[in-house]
């Protein structure tokens, strides 16, 4: 790392975290990192220059913008097809591993629900 | 001739020496220095991370277009989030702002941290001394595939018909009846894993689980996505509770990520009640 890269840490790393291993920043899962900086992280509304961004509908905005572009699908950006709220796809049982999933999902909160349960 | 660059800010953190040397060499998403933007009271303790990007790829049209170039997204969300991640190196509480939040110029900026002082005070008192680390749980139980099982010794086929028929159901419920088993199992070890993560830490926030290739070579199916707010000087209490739990579970399997800057925390502006003293 000769030169300051863009979003680079040009410095030694102080802590142990996913982000300073110089490569290691760029091998961190993009999944990971997609779902918490365009879904998470604070929203400033207003006052920002950019006016499609300053509304509680970024992310929205941003899973179908993406949505549009096929390579996401290739790429398995899709995981709004599976959010009743982003998507009326949510809905329609496609595929059998989907319903496992669902399936498998709904056990778990009937058993989170249940744990939930004061022991008698 | 009109300033052509407008300013990108990553994050809210306080005014410490340690974070000004952490910026010192950071780049920001356009390759541009980023910097401290301070307050207009000199008493705040606040500060922005900003750096220049051009309006001619920030300004919102054309932010617009990138947004639909999944390799500009992707270079500039990594970029955003090593920006962030190096502030979170540093040790210093760090708010990360969502991607793309732009002013027009560095006063905007200011006036933008100026009003929300308390908002972003409050939120910074909650985060700090805290990491995200995330939990994803896989789900890879052993299912049976829907082929008849040929070669059993239970599929006697001496009758024609109806006795077909009927050891082919007896086949075929003992099947799904295995894999209910199998499932029920992986479910059961992710309720447990999920508690003992809840124990290990302050807060928690359900992501939607992932799915397809992007999510990278994934051991089964991802059936919690889950981000934890942990205390700094726990997280390897809480990595190791976390993998122990899932310890010896066929089928189940447990990543633990991070430590992350708390994005998935920054949002909830009610101060949570003190950490739990009855951890482990």
């Amino acid at each position: 790392m000769t030169h300051p890269a863009a979003g680079g840490l040009t410095g030694p790393p102080r802590l142990p975290s996913p982000y300073d291993h110089g490569p290691g920043a760029q091998s961190a899962n993009l999944a990971d990192i997609l779902e918490r900086v365009l879904d998470k992280g604070v929203v400033i509304a207003g006052d920002i220059r950019i006016n499609l961004l300053d509304i509680e509908l970024l992310t929205i905005k941003l899973r179908l913008l993406v949505a549009s572009v096929d390579k996401a699908k290739e790429m398995g950006i899709d995981w709004w097809e599976h959010d009743p709220s982003l998507s009326s796809r949510a809905a329609r049982p496609e595929r059998s591993l989907a319903d496992e999933n669902e399936r498998l999902r709904a056990e778990i909160a009937a058993l989170k629900a249940a744990d939930r349960r004061p022991e008698p | 001739m009109t300033d052509p660059n407008l300013v990108y800010a990553y994050a809210v953190l306080r005014r410490t020496p340690e974070a000004a040397v952490a910026v010192a060499d950071l780049r920001g998403v356009a390759g541009d220095p980023v910097h401290l933007l301070e307050p207009t009271d000199p008493a705040s303790p606040l500060a922005f991370a900003v750096g220049p990007v051009p309006a001619a790829d920030y300004d919102e049209a054309p932010l617009k277009a990138h947004l639909d170039d999944l390799d500009w997204l992707e270079s500039t969300v990594r970029s955003h989030h090593a920006v962030v991640g190096a502030l979170v190196a540093c040790g210093t509480a760090v708010l990360p702002l969502r991607l793309a939040t732009v002013y027009p110029d560095e006063d905007h900026a200011r006036q933008a941290l100026d009003t929300r002082r308390a908002y972003f005070l409050s939120l910074l008192d909650r985060l700090t001394g805290h990491v995200e680390l995330g939990v994803k749980i896989y789900a890879a139980p052993d299912i049976t595939p829907p082929e008849p099982d040929t070669g059993s010794g239970q599929a006697t086929p001496t009758g024609l018909g109806v006795g077909v028929g009927r050891a082919y159901l007896a086949i075929r419920r003992r099947r799904e009846r295995r894999n209910e088993e199998a499932w029920r199992t992986v479910a059961q070890a992710a309720v447990h894993v999920t508690r003992t993560a809840g124990t290990l830490a302050v807060d928690r926030v359900a992501h939607t689980p992932q799915r397809g290739s992007l999510a990278g070579p994934a051991p089964g199916t991802n059936v919690g996505n889950d981000a934890y707010l942990v205390p700094a000087d726990r997280v390897d209490a809480f990595r190791t509770g976390v993998l122990a739990a899932a310890e010896g579970i066929p089928g189940l399997r447990v990543e633990v990520t991070g430590p992350w800057a708390p994005y998935s925390f920054a949002l909830q502006p009610e101060p949570v009640p003190g950490p739990s003293s009855s951890l482990l």
